[in-house]
């Protein structure tokens, strides 16, 4: 990152000033549905988390620089710029309090997509030097290291080892030319390396070709989290450059919430032009093998047990039925939550929150969202589909010591793969 | 009397012509912008889903309405009284008639009085919420409060010159007419500007969206 300035920060909002952006702010009345909306405001109930407010920097500059009437105000000295204090007082609201879970775009009456101006606020904050540490330093580590928790590939190497030698299973790393190359994130690789045995055991049975690449196995993007194109890009590209030598047909994406964002919907632009390969998301990929009878389970989970969707895999994803689909070939017992789908209720660590120490007495506060949503189920285990959402939510009942078992989807349908001798 | 000769011939001239030029530059201002190409390959097309969002967010997501019931209704009620005012009441019709030679049926003007009263309460009802609403007294400025006056204004004038509440008739008439050019002055320099671009918001909205395979 070259030296943050004011300057460069409103270089990057005016870089990030767009149409869609401009209908947007040309819109807003000032109803306030955003607000309830937003698990930072119901669960707080202080009006400065209303998800419209914390555009207001960026708002700012498009009213100044964007509109007739603005420019005259600032002419005739009537308007308040934008400064470095500013930007100082809303790096918080922006940052610690909204995870880019899209919920406030799905209500608002004028339309507004106000996660997706926040998202391009961002690149503003971060140009201007305003993000927290805590996520500086995962991108930090993302660029120097390749993974925002500092895992490189020798960690990897061993538990590829571990899970080898304990399963039999072989662990493909750089195989050309195979049909799939998988990616993980960093929370894959250390905290739930589960997911990489699922992948194995459903893919020699599924008969699916794939490998991990040794140079670019992280999925996760810490610069989409920031708001940095430039951090973005530096990590998109290594998993196309690696991708592209393997030759493979396809790049999965892992159980990561904002890691399918960054690849499969942020990337292509950009590195400026589509890939050479399809990106799908392992849920995808799981319900295409059982649509076309390759993925074979038995038995039954008779648990009474939800589902968690992860906001950028369901909602800004469009992953919509795979989850259920996949669900209901393994649970008896599933229900979903109120509110489910794409209208579900983020986990409160999504955008970057969860790598931002600053934001975790307000992270836990605004659990108690998916505390009343779980509690109204009594469910006796709550499985999801992304390592964030899932590190989260545990640590959430911890702290609310709710005993739920959380439990990713991958795994579930590993378990219950046909010739397995654990049902 | 000159007022009322003024208000409607210069006055009224002046008042559509920055109206109209002022809608042209607003919303220029905003396509102009345009966006840039795409390369992420789509799951769903744009336009249909664009289309469609901007079609339904018309009504309330549900959660939405049990929480905000009275932004919502509240809302419904002064938008469409408002409309049903400006465009069913056959003296507006005329007038509109006489301009650009377009006419439709009116209804009853003692039918139309009655949407006005209620339009009226409806308005002060929403001016008291956001005066009191945590959320909404917290996020407003002076431009909120501003495009609720010229918003009122001629529901209010309108009130007041149809029951003659006002001597003499013309004065009330002028002021009502003027109330009405406020509030097109103003229009373009305002988050009024809504009332056109709520379109182009909810296109990008649903057509961003429908890319990624999701209805919104």
């Amino acid at each position: 990152m070259s030296e943050a300035t004011i300057e460069r920060g409103l270089n990057a909002f005016r870089e990030q000033m767009n149409a869609p952006i401009a209908s947007f702010f040309s819109s807003c009345v000032n109803c306030g549905m955003c607000a309830e909306a937003c698990l930072f405001y119901t669960e707080t109930g202080d009006p400065k988390y209303t998800p419209i407010n914390k555009l207001e920097p960026f708002r700012r500059v498009w009213e100044q620089e964007y509109t007739l009437w603005g420019k005259l105000k600032s002419l005739l000295g009537m308007s308040k710029p934008v400064t470095d204090e500013l930007l100082e007082e809303w790096e918080p609201l922006v940052y610690d309090a909204c995870t880019l879970c899209g919920r406030c775009s799905m209500v608002c009456p004028v339309g507004n997509d106000i996660s997706y101006m926040i998202r391009r606020a961002r690149e503003g904050f971060v140009a201007a030097g305003y993000a927290p540490e805590g996520i500086k330093g995962a991108s930090r580590r993302a660029i120097t290291i390749g993974s925002p928790m500092g895992v490189k590939y020798p960690a990897l190497a061993a538990q590829i080892k571990h899970i080898e030698a304990d399963t039999g299973l072989t662990i493909p790393v750089d195989v050309e030319g195979v049909d799939y190359m998988a990616l993980l994130s960093s929370m894959e690789i250390m905290n739930f390396p589960e997911y990489m045995e699922a992948l194995a055991r459903i893919f020699k049975q599924a008969g699916v070709t794939w490998t991990i690449s040794s140079e670019a196995f992280e999925a996760t993007n810490s610069g989409i989290q920031i708001g940095s194109s430039d951090i973005a890009r530096e990590l998109v590209n290594r998993v196309v450059v690696a991708a592209d030598k393997l030759k493979v047909k396809y790049v999965i994406s892992p159980e990561c919430g904002h890691a399918y964002t960054a690849i499969r919907w942020e990337g292509p632009n950009l590195i400026g032009r589509p890939y050479n390969f399809k990106v799908v998301h392992i849920l995808e990929l799981l319900d295409e093998l059982r649509a076309s009878g390759r993925l074979k389970t038995e038995g039954m989970e008779d648990d009474r047990l939800t589902f968690h969707d992860p906001c950028q895999i369901v909602r800004k994803g469009g992953v919509l039925e795979p989850p259920r689909n996949l669900l209901n070939m393994v649970a008896s017992n599933f229900v979903d939550m109120q509110d489910p789908r794409e209208m579900n209720w983020c986990c409160g660590g999504g955008g970057g929150v969860s790598a931002n120490e600053r934001a975790e007495e307000l992270r836990i506060k605004v659990f108690k969202r998916k505390k009343s949503q779980l509690d109204d189920l009594n469910v006796d285990t709550l499985v999801t589909a992304c390592a964030n959402c899932r590190l989260i939510i545990e640590e959430g009942l911890e702290e609310y010591r709710m005993e739920i078992p959380v439990v990713g989807l991958t795994e579930m349908i590993a378990e219950h793969l046909v010739d397995e001798k654990s049902e | 009397m000159d007022f009322l000769l003024w208000v409607r011939g210069p006055g009224f001239d002046i008042a559509l012509v920055v109206f109209l030029i002022g809608i042209l530059i607003r919303l220029l201002e905003v396509l102009i912008l345009g966006r840039k190409p795409d390369y992420s390959e789509p799951r769903g097309a744009e336009l249909g889903a664009g289309l469609r969002t901007v079609l339904t967010r018309t009504l309330p997501e549900q959660g939405s309405f049990k929480r905000s019931p009275f932004t919502v209704v509240g809302g419904y009620v002064w938008h469409i009284g408002f409309f049903i005012t400006l465009f069913l009441f056959v003296p507006h019709i005329e007038l509109i008639n006489a301009t650009i030679g377009l006419s439709w049926p009116g209804i009853a003007s003692n039918l139309i009085d009655a949407v006005a009263a209620v339009t009226i309460v409806a308005l002060l009802a929403m001016l008291f919420n956001r005066l009191s609403h945590p959320v909404k007294q917290f996020l407003s400025g002076p431009e909120d409060y501003l495009t609720w006056l010229v918003t009122f204004l001629p529901m209010l004038t309108g009130y007041l010159a149809y029951h003659r509440m006002i001597d003499p008739y013309p004065l009330v008439l002028g002021l009502h007419i003027l109330s009405v050019e406020l509030l097109m002055v103003v229009f373009p320099f305002t988050k009024l500007m809504h009332a056109f671009t709520f379109i182009i918001a909810r296109w990008y909205n649903g057509a961003m969206a429908g890319r990624r395979g999701v209805q919104s």
